[in-house]
Formats: structure tokens, C-alpha cells, sequence
């Protein structure tokens, strides 16, 4: 059975491939995001008080590897495969070495739901995953060289919506303790799956807009979408199992590693790599990439990991 | 009695919101004292742009100042953004008061 959040991401879709004049206003889009970064960064934060927080430094180390690793295979693809150029290369790239909050929050529900338990540092990991992959691209459409202004990037980049909510509402939880965040557990908590739905329908309507891309640039693009997220999420796997996390745990490492950004990305690459074609990267990460995990990439992601780690857990 | 009044030029430049900060801090640059951002929603030759989320926002940035000062805007622009961006600029006439703001 389709989550119910699922169901009205597809809803969003419809309607938006049958032009209904079905519009969410931009506000309430900007809101949700906010809210549920707020809320898978203060759950994180409350479990990690529950442990100890210096072995996970090596299990930082290696996720940021891997979202390096899936920037530098996925360039070499679309270059190789695709005949991309460097830019749109390099750009792509940066999509997929990155990660998607929206299908995070997707996974993160789905596992809820069947009460599955998993790591509380995976929200670590979607706030460290977003940055390696973004300087990697630079780095691949630039080359190292003095015009790129560094400093502004890092800025954009470190200090970006998603990454200075996580890491805040990280803090508050790890401050606050389970008691602590009892007071606000009803808004974050409990609205949590209501507040996915509908962001969800908003998402189904931005990803039908992308579908008019796909027409024009193909097959490629389609089989990239797919392929490269079963790639990625093969070495997301390892990385999981190597990790020792328990088949929760191992599935959140898996989707992040599958998951492409569409939001972080695009606005970097947009100021770094301007000559890069946005319509084409998101083309793939939204108009592909995200469906295809959310309908299909979850569930067997998960398989996969009780498949391979049920054992050690 | 009416308050002095010139004409100055109003440079008026409708962009991607991604170039918005970008833009600023070229302008504050060319001694631009003040501007005026706001959202703004069209389509063109890059598709429609609704304002509706991050990639697909355009905002709109107007700046009064000399006309010396809003061409050199203009040239910059033009050397550094429309190539790869979605762009549009403008220059209109417009009169103020109180020019030694301007």
C-alpha cells in the first residue's frame, strides 16, 4: 500500500499534468520547508543527547567521502555516456552527490509508519551530505582558480536555509532534551506527516512542470535519473553496512545517498556555474529522481538494507 | 512653493531572485546609495517564471541615480550577466525630488 503522503504527491502531479489551475501559494511553500527541516533537525537532536557524540565523527568522515565519490562517478557518466559538457557535467553532478530533504522526510515517514527504528545521527548526515558534493562541482566546472569568489560561496553554501535550520534545530533538540521539547512536541511531532502531505501536493505540481524538459532532451536524461540514484544508493549501502547502522539507519544512508537536491544545488550552481543549463539538471533530479524514489526507491531500498544488514543488527 | 526637483535615471533590471544578493553587492560597489527589490512573476524566452519557489522566482530591482552611474550599471550588467542569465534591464527618465539624495 502507497503511504497516504505519497498519495497526494501524486494528486499534485495530476493536477499539474492536467493544467488544473490548482496553485499553493509560494509562502506556504517556503513555510512547510521551513517546518520540516525544523523538525527532522530537533528529532535528531533529541536522540543524539542520548549518546555519544565522538565516534560519530569517523561516520561523518565517511558519508562525506561518499557524496564526493557519487559527484565524481556521476560526472564521469554524463560525460562519457551523456557527451555532456564540462559545465552542465559538473553542475548535474553536484544534483546527485547532494541530497533531497523532501524524499529524506518521505523515507523518515515511511519508516515511522511501520515503526521501524533507525540512527538518530542520519540527520546529521542530510545536514553534512548537502556541502561536499557542491564544491566538488565547482571544482570540476572551474578548476581551482583565483576568480571563483571562495568566500561567497562558502557563505551561500555553509550558512544556506537548509543546512543553518538543521543545525540549529539540531542544537535546540540536543539542548533541550526529550523533556525540554515536550512543550512543543505537539506542532513538531504530531503535525509532522499533515504538514509532508501537503508539501508533498505542492511538490507534485512543481515536478509535473519539469516534465516538458524531459521531452526535449530525452532518453538519456530519463535512464541517467534512474540509474545513477541505483548507483548511488549501492554505495550508500556499503557505506551503511560498513558503518554497522542497524537496516533503519542503513535505508536513511541509502536514501540520502540516492536522493539529488533541488534545492541547495541549483541555487549554487546557478551563481558559480552560470553557463550550466538549470532547466537540465533539474529536469533529471526533480522531474525524475525524486518520483522515482518516492514511488519506488524507498521500499526497495529498504528491502535491500534488511536484505544485507538485517544480520548485524 | 514647490521642492526642488531634477530629472535623475531609474534603472530597473528584472532578473533571476538566485542573483539577487549578487547584484546588490555589485551595485553597493558602483555607488549605488539605495535600491528597491521586489518579486516578479512573467514568462519569456526562458520559460515561464512564477515566482513560486527558488529556481523559477524573478525579482525586480530599481535604482535611481545619475545617468552616468545607471549606464555604467547597464554596460556592467551586460558584460557579466546576460549572457547566462534571464535578464532584463532598462533605463527610464524620472523626476525626483530632493536630488542630493540621488
Amino acid at each position: 500500500m502507497i503511504d497516504v503522503v505519497v498519495l497526494f504527491f501524486l494528486f499534485g502531479l495530476l493536477a499539474g499534468a492536467a493544467r488544473s489551475e490548482l496553485k499553493l501559494p509560494a509562502a506556504l511553500y517556503e513555510t512547510l520547508s521551513v517546518f520540516l527541516l525544523l523538525a527532522i533537525g530537533l528529532k535528531g537532536g533529541e536522540g543524539l543527547a542520548k549518546q555519544a557524540v565522538l565516534p560519530l565523527l569517523p561516520q561523518l568522515g565517511s558519508v562525506i567521502l561518499l557524496g564526493v565519490a557519487q559527484t565524481l562517478i556521476a560526472y564521469s557518466l554524463l560525460r562519457a555516456v551523456g557527451r555532456f559538457d564540462r559545465a552542465n557535467a559538473a553542475s548535474t553532478a553536484a544534483h546527485y552527490g547532494s541530497v533531497s530533504v523532501a524524499t529524506f522526510a518521505v523515507a523518515l515517514n515511511w519508516l515511522a509508519t511501520r515503526a521501524i527504528p533507525f540512527e538518530s545521527q542520519a540527520a546529521v548526515f542530510l545536514a553534512v551530505m548537502e556541502i561536499p558534493a557542491i564544491l566538488v562541482g565547482i571544482v570540476l566546472a572551474r578548476g581551482i582558480n583565483r576568480h571563483t569568489n571562495w568566500r561567497r560561496l562558502a557563505h551561500e553554501t555553509f550558512l544556506g536555509k537548509g543546512v543553518t535550520l538543521l543545525l540549529g534545530s539540531m542544537a535546540i533538540g540536543w539542548l533541550a532534551g526529550p523533556d525540554g521539547l515536550a512543550p512543543i512536541k505537539g506542532v513538531f511531532y504530531e503535525l509532522f506527516k499533515g504538514a509532508l502531505a501537503l508539501f508533498l501536493l505542492e511538490m507534485g505540481l512543481i515536478v509535473s512542470r519539469h516534465f516538458g524538459t524531459l521531452r526535449q532532451h530525452g532518453l538519456f536524461l530519463v535512464g541517467f535519473g534512474i540509474a545513477m540514484p541505483l548507483l548511488s544508493a549501492l554505495l550508500g549501502l556499503t557505506t551503511g553496512i560498513a558503518l554497522g547502522l542497524s537496516p533503519g539507519g542503513v535505508t536513511l544512508l541509502v536514501v540520502l545517498a540516492a536522493s539529488a537536491s533541488y534545492i541547495a544545488v541549483p541555487a549554487a550552481m546557478r551563481l558559480a556555474v552560470p553557463e550550466a543549463n538549470p532547466a537540465l539538471s533539474l529536469a533529471a533530479s526533480l522531474g525524475i529522481t525524486f518520483p522515482f524514489n518516492l514511488l519506488v526507491g524507498i521500499p526497495l531500498y529498504h528491502r535491500l538494507a534488511v536484505h544485507f544488514a538485517g544480520d548485524s543488527a | 512653493m514647490t521642492a526642488p526637483s531634477e530629472i535623475r535615471s531609474l534603472l530597473t533590471v528584472i532578473t533571476e531572485a538566485a542573483l539577487e544578493n549578487t547584484l546588490l553587492h555589485d551595485f553597493e560597489g558602483r555607488g549605488v546609495h539605495g535600491c528597491t527589490v521586489s518579486d516578479a512573476r512573467g514568462r519569456g524566452q526562458r520559460g515561464v517564471r512564477d515566482a513560486a519557489w527558488g529556481e523559477a522566482a524573478n525579482v525586480r530591482i530599481e535604482v535611481i541615480c545619475r545617468r552616468e552611474c545607471a549606464e555604467a550599471l547597464l554596460d556592467h550588467l551586460q558584460r557579466h550577466y546576460f549572457n547566462n542569465y534571464a535578464m532584463v534591464a532598462f533605463v527610464q527618465e524620472v523626476v525626483v525630488l530632493r536630488p542630493n539624495k540621488f
